[in-house]
């Protein structure tokens, strides 16, 4: 095989890694290596770390990163508390082998995944709105009315809304894995905890959760990832604005304004770049933290 | 076997649970989809009313026929979410044949480099893609999505596809190369047919990402020529606030696609996804 040409390898691996190399890669390198200039008068200028000292620090920036940050943590908290316990329970109950129509509900409340999020964006903000009034007269339906409030326009309700908005759409993922990891625990396993009297609540409770608890780790991480660049919910239901008053401002939606620009603001590339190289330590740091803390300390459950 | 299930009364708890959420997943999509059959009347008298024969009308969808230019958004979707599956699936296919097949220096590290991109989202490079379009005159042009889509696409297609690659007999191979076949020929003759159902779970995998993509179309692509459905819609909906018939209208336009796409493969996603995929 030695004497064998290579060429072929270079020819089957050739497409994949220049494509990848020049619009993923370079790109990545090139935007963080963009943080660390600013555009003087006479074209770029080198500044080291002067643009992220300015991004955590000066008044003008610091205040919307921070807000952003914070908001996109307390998005991914959301996530975390609503859409795992909702997915995990819908999951343990589509995978009781006896029940019927289990493929239907299964597809069925898969649909909302599928679209995208200015559809969802926008049929959620019609559905809330005071205009329209099908919450309030649903709402009024079961004697709650005095609920309801315009939760997408008040600074306090609106990002706790597009968090659930958001959850309600990717639901089906979260449901999906962990049918799927509940269904490949071995039935034996399941009968010895019968013989000891474990059965039902205690069973799911004592050794089914400990057993997909690998699949609930790469959920986590997925929607870490995902939530740390999320960006079209918002635009699409709020605008670029992110508003009532920046409030549903997250980092994706400031790295746009910031970079490309808004109204009379103009677009920023240096400081995009200083954005994006924050977003990216942070979903960095998340992988890493899965990585070595979580899925290493996980393998010793998988069979 | 197990007392607890085969309660009636668990049973019937199961479903009252399912078709809640069920219902709760599905409400939107009706109630947009049934209101865009509806006079604008009926559509805030009766929001929850099926379209009756009084209340039925066309008006949104005349509305959007004529201000947007929806059949060209369509086309353009349809172009950059095609154009790219078939580059993924063939670059993504060639790469991990090399990978799964051959044993080179530095194989596992050129492993690595592909697999990257799995966790790190293109999104983060938009600075300098967009500089990168701008230099080569890519801006406003599907290809410039297409690259982007290929290039994000890539790292899972290798990874997946190579898993598969390696349970592909090697007798099959060897007996392919006593022939006289050239590597070329084994891959595109032999490894790739086999490997179809997992090229399947990748193109659906990428398929819907890419059609309901925003971010890129809105920064690369914004033109009149090269709007994407996603963005299309977004912008006309945008424009048409008030006009309660035509964002109905618009909505359902952008639904039914996907709809479609996904009743014809939602098997085949369901599968992938559940066939641990994403290990």
């Amino acid at each position: 095989m030695a004497t064998r040409s290579r060429a072929h390898v270079i020819v089957f691996l050739a497409p994949a890694v220049l494509v990848y190399t020049a619009v993923m890669i370079w790109p990545l390198f090139n935007t963080l290596r963009l943080a660390l200039y600013t555009s003087g008068e006479e074209g770029r200028v080198f500044t080291g770390l002067a643009n992220f000292a300015t991004l955590f620090g000066d008044p003008r920036w610091s205040g919307a990163f921070w807000n952003a940050l914070g908001n996109n943590f307390w998005f991914f908290f959301i996530h975390m508390i609503v859409q795992n316990p909702i997915g995990i329970a819908l999951a343990a109950i589509l995978s009781h082998p006896r029940l019927r129509f289990a493929a239907l509900y299964r597809s069925a409340i898969f649909i909302p995944t599928i679209l995208s999020f200015v559809i969802v964006g926008f049929a959620w903000k019609l559905i809330l709105s005071p205009i329209w009034g099908i919450a309030p007269s649903m709402l009024d339906a079961v004697g709650l009315k005095s609920l309801f409030a315009p939760w997408l326009g008040r600074e306090s309700s609106a990002l706790t809304t597009l968090a659930l908005i958001s959850v309600w759409q990717f639901v089906g993922i979260p449901m999906m894995l962990i049918y799927a990891a509940l269904l490949s625990i071995p039935e034996e396993i399941l009968e010895a905890g019968e013989i000891d009297g474990i059965t039902g609540w205690a069973a799911f409770w004592w050794i089914k959760l400990p057993l997909i608890l690998p699949s609930i780790g790469i959920i986590s991480i997925l929607t870490f990832v995902g939530n740390f660049n999320a960006f079209d919910l918002i635009y699409a239901s709020q605008g670029a604005l992110a508003g009532p008053d920046f409030s549903t401002d997250i980092l994706g939606t400031f790295l746009y304004r910031t970079f490309f620009g808004f109204q009379l603001q103009l677009g920023d590339p240096h400081m995009g770049s200083t954005i994006a190289t924050a977003m990216f330590a942070i979903i960095l740091a998340g992988v890493c933290i899965y990585l070595f803390a979580i899925q290493t300390r996980m393998r010793r459950y998988q069979f | 076997m197990h007392k607890a299930r085969h309660n009636p009364l668990n049973s019937i708890a199961a479903h009252a649970a399912l078709l809640t959420w069920t219902a709760i997943a599905l409400f939107p999509v009706v109630v947009i989809l049934i209101n865009s059959f509806k006079t604008r009347k009926a559509i805030f008298r009766e929001p929850l009313a099926l379209p009756s024969a009084d209340s039925f009308s066309l008006v949104g969808y005349q509305t959007v026929m004529r201000q947007g230019d929806f059949f060209l958004y369509f086309q353009n979707s349809m172009i950059v979410t095609v154009v790219s599956l078939a580059f993924i699936l063939l670059f993504g296919a060639m790469a991990a044949f090399a990978l799964s097949e051959y044993r080179f220096r530095g194989n596992a590290l050129m492993g690595l480099y592909l697999a990257l991109g799995i966790m790190i989202p293109i999104r983060i490079g938009t600075v300098a893609i967009l500089d990168l379009m701008v230099q080569t005159g890519l801006v406003n042009t599907l290809m410039a999505l297409i690259l982007v889509y290929t290039a994000q696409g890539l790292p899972l297609a290798v990874f997946i596809l190579s898993e598969f690659m390696r349970q592909v007999s090697d007798d099959l191979k060897n007996a392919g190369r006593i022939d006289g076949l050239s590597e070329y020929r084994i891959f595109f003759r032999l490894v790739l047919p086999l490997v179809r159902p997992a090229m399947a779970t990748v193109a659906v995998f990428n398929m819907i990402p890419i059609w309901n993509d925003l971010w890129f179309p809105l920064i690369l692509a914004p033109g009149e020529a090269t709007k994407t459905l996603t963005l299309g819609s977004q912008v006309f909906i945008g424009q048409f606030v008030t006009d309660w018939n035509a964002v109905l209208s618009a909505l359902s336009l952008a639904i039914l696609p996907v709809l479609i796409l996904y009743v014809i493969f939602s098997r085949q996603l369901i599968r992938g996804i559940t066939s641990g995929a994403v290990k």
